[in-house]
């Protein structure tokens, strides 16, 4: 494992800083699913994030995986764990993962530079509510969103419903959270998900460029204005954490993760 | 407009391009998923596919019980 502060290549995620833009790429295979490896990296990056931002004005954020940016949370980990104790347990157990990924959530929701996702591909579940702590999103034509948690009888737990509700009008959140239906980057780009459209594969150079542009601007007038526009609902985003946890007890969750589990698709993400 | 048979031809020829399949053996009424030889990940890519060169949006629910290429076709030519 390479470590350096400006450099670092871990088992989930690497990073690199050039021209005072950080540049965070996800590689863990199938599709970046959010586990508790993925979580002690993104801890080290937020750490390191700390002294990184004073230098730079963006941070990327993309995905060197074929299938997508990010496919969510580690549901097969998820399942592993909490069948291996008391529902009380593992209720318990989720509720410190999940404070684990809202403190990483927010920095990177907070931080002082523009944060941009450049997606591709599945962009589901915690892949989605990570694109949504960026201040812009860069998609590819292929990418695919989805919060399909409802699936599982459960809700979005990293956050997506208050940044959800933070960037989109209610109508369209009702819409994506009650079907669970996946939906394509031309709709994403109609109700203002999504700033800019690529070409296939070329999310990551429209975000670059973009990043490149905003060098050229004063950093504390971008910060503050940042600052004055973006709120971070941190009251909504605990009650999400309350309710996610209320609703993992229910013996439809554990039903869901088993068919998940025991589905024999490499990602079981039809509906 | 296209009529659903004009559908079912370019969906044909949209899969055999993409996962590199001869056209000649994909034929309507055969199963995508073993024809083609994909996942359901794969399934999504086929879909956003469709939609992008249709121009339509078809929630992915609507694939439930479908795995025939005709079958698709008449759900996407549903909403053109």
């Amino acid at each position: 494992m390479t470590q350096s502060l400006e450099k670092f290549q871990g088992e989930t995620l690497s990073w690199t800083v050039k021209d005072g833009v950080i540049e965070l790429a996800l590689h863990r295979a199938p599709c970046n699913e959010i586990g508790s490896l993925t979580l002690e990296d993104l801890e080290r990056f937020v750490s390191a994030l700390q002294e990184l931002q004073l230098d730079a004005h963006a941070l990327i954020v993309y995905s060197t995986m074929k299938p997508g940016f990010c496919a969510g949370a580690d549901l097969r980990e998820l399942y592993k764990r909490s069948t291996a104790m008391d529902v009380s347990s593992a209720t318990s157990g989720v509720r410190d993962y999940l404070e684990r990924i809202h403190a990483v959530m927010n920095v990177i929701d907070d931080a002082p530079l523009t944060t941009i996702a450049a997606v591709h591909g599945v962009t589901f579940g915690g892949g989605f509510e990570l694109a949504l702590v960026c201040d812009l999103i860069i998609a590819d034509k292929m990418a695919r969103f989805c919060f399909p948690e409802l699936r599982l009888g459960l809700i979005p737990g990293f956050g997506g419903i208050p940044r959800l509700k933070r960037d989109l009008g209610n109508a369209v959140v009702r819409d994506l959270l009650l079907t669970g239906r996946s939906f394509n980057v031309t709709k994403a780009q109609q109700i203002g998900l999504v700033s800019q459209i690529a070409a296939e594969g070329e999310a990551l150079r429209a975000a670059r460029s973009t990043a490149m542009q905003l060098g050229k601007f004063d950093r504390r007038t971008a910060q503050a204005a940042k600052k004055f526009i973006k709120p971070i609902p941190y009251a909504e985003l605990r009650e999400e954490i309350d309710l996610f946890c209320e609703l993992f007890q229910h013996p439809a969750v554990a039903a869901g993760l088993r068919k998940f589990v025991e589905s024999t698709d490499a990602l079981p993400y039809l509906p | 407009m296209n009529t659903s048979e004009q559908v079912v031809n370019e969906i044909l020829t949209l899969a055999a391009s993409h996962f590199k399949v001869p056209r000649e053996k994909l034929s309507p009424d055969e199963d995508f998923f073993k024809t083609l030889g994909i996942d359901s990940l794969q399934a999504l890519d086929l879909l956003t596919r469709l939609e992008n060169h249709f121009h339509v949006e078809l929630p992915d629910y609507e694939l439930q019980g479908v795995s025939d290429f005709r079958a698709l076709a008449e759900k996407i030519h549903a909403r053109m």
